[in-house]
C-alpha cells in the first residue's frame, strides 16, 4: 500500500473577490478518516466540493486512485468517467438528508437506484441488497416501501448513507453529517459511521464545525481559517496540544456539556 | 523498547500574552521489555506531558522518542500520522486518567474496540473484554451499559481494561488507579505485573505508593521547570 487513496496539491478557489480555500494539500490513505474543521466561512465546505469532483477549483490538482489505472488527475477524466465514480467508488452524504435523497421515491428506491445505476436489473437481488443495507444502518427492512418524508430526521440521514455505501464506495465525503440531528440520535449515527468504516476500511472526508464530533470520528483533523489549512494533524494531537493561536482559540473556546 | 534523548517540551500560549511554559528539557529515558519505569515528581513537574509527548498526543520541540515497532525503530517525534497511528494499533497502548467515547456504546463493546481494531474477530475480542471486566470487578450487569453512568472508578476500570485488551509491548499508564478502592488497586496491579512477565515495557504515574511498590522497577525523577513570559 504504497499509494494514497487520494492526493491533494495546491488546491484554491476564489469566488470574484472572496477567498474560498487557498493552496491546501493532503495524501488521504485507504481507511484513514479525515476532518476538516474551522469556523463558518473558513472554507471547509469549498473544500470538500473541490475534492468531491462538485467544483473545479482554480488551481491545484486532485488526484483519485482509481481501481484499473491508479492516480488520475479527476478534472481531467471526461465528465462521464468522473459521474461513474461518484456514483460507485464515491460516496457524498449532505448535511440535509433531503438533499442526498430522492424525496418522491421510496426508501427501497432510494438505496436501490444507485445499484441500477451501476447496471444491476433482477429486482429480487435489488430488493435484498436493499433490506441488507437497511439493516446494516439499523433501518426497519418493513419499511422499504415507504417514503423518505415519513422518516424521522435521524433515519433519513442513515437511509442517506445506506444509499451512499450500496455500491461499496472506498470513499465517503461527508458534510457536517451529524448537525441537523439530535444528540441522542448524534451519538448512534457516530457509533455506526465509525463502526462501517472501520468494517469496510473506508476511507471518509468529513467536513465538521464540532470539535467532539472530530475527535470520536476522525485519525486526522486539518483546522481552516480564512480558507487556509493553519494546522492539521493526528486528531488528538490538534485538540490537545493546539500549535497555531487560531486552533489554541478554538479549542479553548468549545464549551463542555 | 523506549530509547529516549534529549527531549524537550513547551507550552507556547497564544492568547496568554505569548507566555512560553518549558515543562520538559534534557530528558533522557531507556526503558527495556519487562521493565516498569515509575515517574516520579512533583505535580506539574510534567509527569503527564511526558507520557502524552511519549504517544505523540503532545508534541515536542526537540530530541527523539524512539519507540521500537515491529522490529524497527519509529521516532514518534517526528513520525508521520498514519505511522503513529500504526504505532498505537499495534505497539503502544495508553491508559488516561478519563474515558472519552462515544455515547451510549455498550461498555462491552468499548472494550473490545481495541482488540478489533488490531484484526481480531468480534467473538473473541469480547470474549476477552468479558474476561477483563469480570477481573477488573465490573459487575456483570453493568456490562451491556454505556459507561457514562458509571461511577468514577467503574470508567477508571473500562478505561483500564481498554488498555490491556490488546497486549500492547509498551504500555503508557497515567494513574490508572487514582479513583479506585484497595481491592481494585490490587486487581490492576496485578495485571501491570502480568504485562511486565509478558515482556511489556511500562512506563507509568502512580501516585498510590503501595500499587507503585507492587508493580515498578525503576523510578524516574523529573524536577519543577521555572516558567518564562
Amino acid at each position: 500500500m504504497t499509494t494514497p487513496l487520494l492526493r491533494v496539491d495546491g488546491v484554491s478557489k476564489r469566488y470574484a473577490a472572496h477567498v474560498g480555500c487557498l493552496d491546501v494539500g493532503f495524501d488521504l490513505w485507504p481507511g484513514e478518516v479525515i476532518a476538516i474543521a474551522g469556523e463558518s466561512g473558513s472554507g471547509k465546505t469549498t473544500l470538500l466540493n473541490c475534492v468531491s469532483g462538485r467544483l473545479l477549483p482554480d488551481a491545484g490538482c486532485i488526484e483519485f486512485n482509481t481501481r484499473h489505472e491508479g492516480l488520475q488527475d479527476i478534472y481531467r477524466m471526461s465528465e462521464p468517467r468522473r459521474r461513474l465514480l461518484a456514483r460507485t467508488d464515491w460516496g457524498y452524504v449532505h448535511q440535509n438528508p433531503r438533499d442526498g435523497l430522492r424525496i418522491g421515491v421510496s426508501a427501497g428506491a432510494n438505496v436501490g437506484e444507485r445499484l441500477m445505476a451501476v447496471g444491476a436489473r433482477h429486482y429480487g437481488r435489488i430488493r435484498d441488497t436493499t433490506c441488507d443495507w437497511m439493516n446494516k444502518v439499523e433501518l426497519d427492512p418493513l419499511r422499504i416501501n415507504d417514503l423518505p418524508a415519513t422518516f424521522s430526521g435521524g433515519m433519513q440521514q442513515r437511509l442517506q448513507i445506506a444509499r451512499n455505501l450500496v455500491t461499496h464506495p472506498r470513499l465517503m465525503f461527508m458534510d457536517e453529517p451529524t448537525a441537523s440531528l439530535d444528540v441522542s440520535v448524534q451519538a448512534r449515527l457516530l457509533d455506526l459511521l465509525r463502526g462501517l468504516t472501520r468494517e469496510l476500511g473506508l476511507a471518509a472526508i468529513v467536513v465538521t464545525h464540532d470539535l467532539a464530533v472530530a475527535r470520536l470520528l476522525t485519525h486526522r483533523l486539518m483546522i481552516m481559517k480564512e480558507g487556509r489549512v493553519v494546522e492539521s494533524g493526528l486528531t488528538d494531537q490538534v485538540l490537545d496540544d493546539p500549535q497555531h493561536p487560531y486552533t489554541q482559540l478554538l479549542v479553548s473556546s468549545v464549551l463542555q456539556a | 523498547m523506549i530509547r529516549i534523548r534529549g527531549l524537550a517540551k513547551t507550552f507556547t500560549l497564544h492568547h496568554q500574552h505569548g507566555a512560553v511554559l518549558p515543562v520538559l528539557a534534557g530528558i533522557d529515558l531507556d526503558v527495556a521489555r519487562a521493565e516498569c519505569v515509575a515517574l516520579h515528581g512533583p505535580s506539574g513537574a510534567g509527569k503527564s506531558t511526558l507520557l502524552r509527548s511519549i504517544y505523540a498526543n503532545y508534541r515536542t520541540q526537540h530530541g527523539s522518542i524512539e519507540v521500537r515497532h515491529e522490529g524497527r525503530w519509529v521516532d514518534m517525534a517526528r513520525a508521520g500520522a498514519r505511522e503513529l497511528l500504526e504505532v498505537r494499533r499495534a505497539t503502544m497502548g495508553y491508559v488516561s486518567q478519563f474515558l472519552r467515547v462515544i455515547p451510549r456504546v455498550p461498555a462491552l463493546a468499548v472494550v473490545a474496540e481495541p482488540l478489533i481494531a488490531a484484526g481480531v474477530a468480534r467473538t473473541q475480542a469480547e470474549d476477552r473484554a468479558r474476561t477483563l471486566l469480570a477481573r477488573l470487578n465490573i459487575p456483570e450487569r453493568l456490562w451491556s451499559l454505556p459507561p457514562a453512568t458509571f461511577s468514577g472508578g467503574e470508567q477508571q476500570r473500562i478505561n483500564i481494561a481498554r488498555g490491556f485488551i490488546t497486549g500492547h509491548p509498551i504500555l503508557l499508564l497515567d494513574e490508572p488507579t487514582a479513583s479506585l478502592d484497595a481491592d481494585n488497586c490490587a486487581a490492576v496491579a496485578e495485571l501491570i505485573r502480568e504485562a511486565r512477565a509478558a515482556g511489556a515495557a511500562i512506563i507509568g504515574i502512580f501516585h498510590d505508593l503501595d500499587v507503585s511498590n507492587l508493580v515498578t522497577t525503576r523510578l524516574y525523577p523529573l524536577h519543577m521547570r521555572e516558567a518564562t513570559a
